[in-house]
């Protein structure tokens, strides 16, 4: 899922600014199961706002409103009534619905409530780690389906490198070695010897390096008018 | 195309190694500044007293004069640089064009290095770049130099970049059984030669030494372990709590203790600034005695090419270290 969390309350004070009519969107999907930005957090932030506003002498009204995804048009369609209607959208969406109600809603001023994060998974209850890095050429199949990627801090492709100790990552204690991982999990499986390949530099073109990223599938486009 | 009489580059630590030589080399660490007279005084201390000088790149990932730009100073004053470069700072466009400019400022070595991680330095908040890494960068160098091609395999034509291309390996960072396999990889990659991270447990050390034998590696590349004298007790445990892959027998710190001793179980207060300094050259002495004893051991197993000394920001504590351990002067070998 994509992980996001909440700005500070006087971050989003600021991005909300002097606007009077605040609609807080919330999203259904991802940002609710991380517990950053679902209907409770939506209802959360907005009555924070609600009360802020009172304190700081300048009543704002604050709605709030929860899509299914905010990052499908047909989903947005739902609210465009309430959002023609307000003077700011606070999304708490990930970093794709807000640019999806900016899209959608030309005439509107958005502004984002989280930072997304990272790909991941949670953990254990409350914590949430990184996984895949969305590099566009899958190496796990070369790795025993732990990503150098995403969980190496030099996304080495022929690690460890020598700040590997104690299982864990030179950066701190709190990363593990994402190829002392790699290393147990093959060596546990006993398929250690596809480590003794070198494997060859990245391709960066299928990630953000080669520019913005677009898949077309034009077995599922619809098909041209005539 | 080989050229220099069957050298892959004629540099002074090849053919130093090549003969046969137990190969010196040192560490210099350039400046936070832009003063070219830090690396001529450094440089005059390590003149002599080693077959070539390894230039940090950005050691610990805090801003340092530029490894190629000390290292044309120093081709300048008469001494043999070691390039260092890391993965951390520039990607294979940067890399590749940093070392024909390298190559053309008369610069022979390279060490290829994955980088300490930019966290740990004074830009913390940067951008990090692992385009390729240490692996990868072996392979581009030696590709330029023996191919003639660029990373991307483009032939490129006139005089090819011809560096004596070197790695590093930390024989005892995790996961420690990995590291004689991770050292082949490098070599396989067409490392011609191996710097270590500080070697102190001679034990420890020989049972890596004995898988890389296993291996066959040390007949496919120079093998040069890593030393440094101590400074203090405190460096000591400073360096084993907080630098990956530094094992530091008991013993040793036992002596370091030892040579403090007489200033021992006074507070800071009742130590006067002559004590201090008395102190420091105490543990100095013995800090430079372990290494150089360390030299002498680490040069009785087969496979040990040489000894890289890093005395960090301790320059000239080198000549004691080399003179004391019997490897002065360092032979001469004709380019013929």
């Amino acid at each position: 899922m994509i992980v996001a969390e909440q700005k500070s309350l006087e971050e989003i004070k600021k991005l909300v600014g002097t606007a009077k009519k605040v609609l807080v969107v919330g999203c259904g999907t991802c940002v609710t199961v991380c517990f950053a930005g679902g209907s409770r957090e939506a209802a959360i932030v907005a009555a924070e706002l609600r009360m802020a506003s009172k304190l700081d002498g300048n009543n704002k009204s604050v709605a709030d409103v929860t899509v299914q995804r905010q990052c499908e048009w047909e989903y947005l369609d739902t609210i465009a009534e309430q959002v023609k209607d307000v003077d700011v959208v606070l999304s708490l969406g990930c970093g794709i619905g807000v640019q999806a109600i900016a899209e959608h809603f030309p005439n509107t001023w958005v502004v984002p409530g989280l930072n997304t994060r990272f790909m991941g998974l949670p953990t254990e209850q409350g914590i949430w780690a990184e996984r895949c890095a969305a590099c566009g050429d899958c190496v796990l199949g070369l790795t025993g389906g732990v990503c150098p990627i995403a969980r190496c801090s030099k996304s080495l492709l022929n690690g460890p490198c020598g700040g590997s100790i104690d299982g864990h990552c030179e950066v701190n204690a709190e990363i593990p070695c994402g190829w002392q991982l790699i290393y147990d999990r093959l060596s546990s499986m006993g398929k250690l010897e596809a480590l003794m390949d070198i494997q060859p530099p990245k391709n960066w073109r299928a990630a953000r390096d080669g520019g913005p990223r677009k898949i077309v599938r034009e077995d599922l486009r619809l098909g041209k008018e005539e | 195309m080989t050229s220099n009489n069957g050298y892959l580059s004629g540099s002074n630590l090849e053919r130093v190694l090549k003969n046969g030589h137990f190969a010196v080399t040192a560490e210099l660490g350039p400046p936070q500044n832009a003063d070219r007279e830090v690396i001529r005084k450094k440089a005059a201390l390590l003149k002599g007293y080693c077959d070539a000088v390894n230039l940090t790149d950005n050691q610990t990932a805090i801003v340092r004069m530029s490894s190629i730009g000390a290292g044309t100073l120093l081709v300048q004053e008469g001494l043999e640089p070691v390039i260092q470069m890391t993965c951390r700072d520039r990607n294979r466009l940067a890399m590749q064009s940093d070392l024909l400019g390298a190559y053309a400022l008369g610069m022979r070595n390279l060490l290829c290095l994955s980088g300490d991680h930019q966290t740990f330095g004074n830009h913390p908040e940067a951008k990090n770049v692992y385009d390729i890494d240490s692996v990868h960068m072996v392979q581009m160098v030696a590709g330029m130099r023996d191919r003639r091609i660029f990373q991307n395999g483009e032939a490129f034509k006139g005089q090819e970049p011809r560096f004596f291309v070197g790695a590093a390996e930390s024989p005892f960072a995790h996961p420690v059984d990995f590291r004689p396999y991770r050292l082949a990889k490098k070599v396989k990659a067409g490392a011609d030669f191996i710097q270590t991270q500080l070697v102190y447990d001679i034990e420890a050390f020989k049972i890596f030494m004995e898988k890389v034998r296993a291996l066959g590696i040390h007949k496919q590349t120079y093998l040069m372990a890593g030393v440094g004298p101590l400074k203090s007790p405190a460096m000591a445990k400073y360096m084993i709590e907080n630098v990956p892959g530094i094992l530091i027998p008991n013993s040793l710190i036992n002596r370091m203790n030892q040579a403090g001793a007489p200033w021992a179980g006074k507070s800071k207060d009742e130590l006067t600034k002559e004590d201090k300094k008395a102190r420091s050259a105490a543990w100095g002495a013995q800090g430079i005695q372990i290494c150089v004893e360390l030299i002498q051991q680490l040069r009785q197993i087969e496979g040990v090419a040489g000894v890289h000394i890093m005395a960090i920001e301790w320059e000239d504590a080198v000549k004691a270290i080399v003179e004391g351990a019997g490897l002065y002067p360092r032979p001469e070998v004709s380019r013929e």
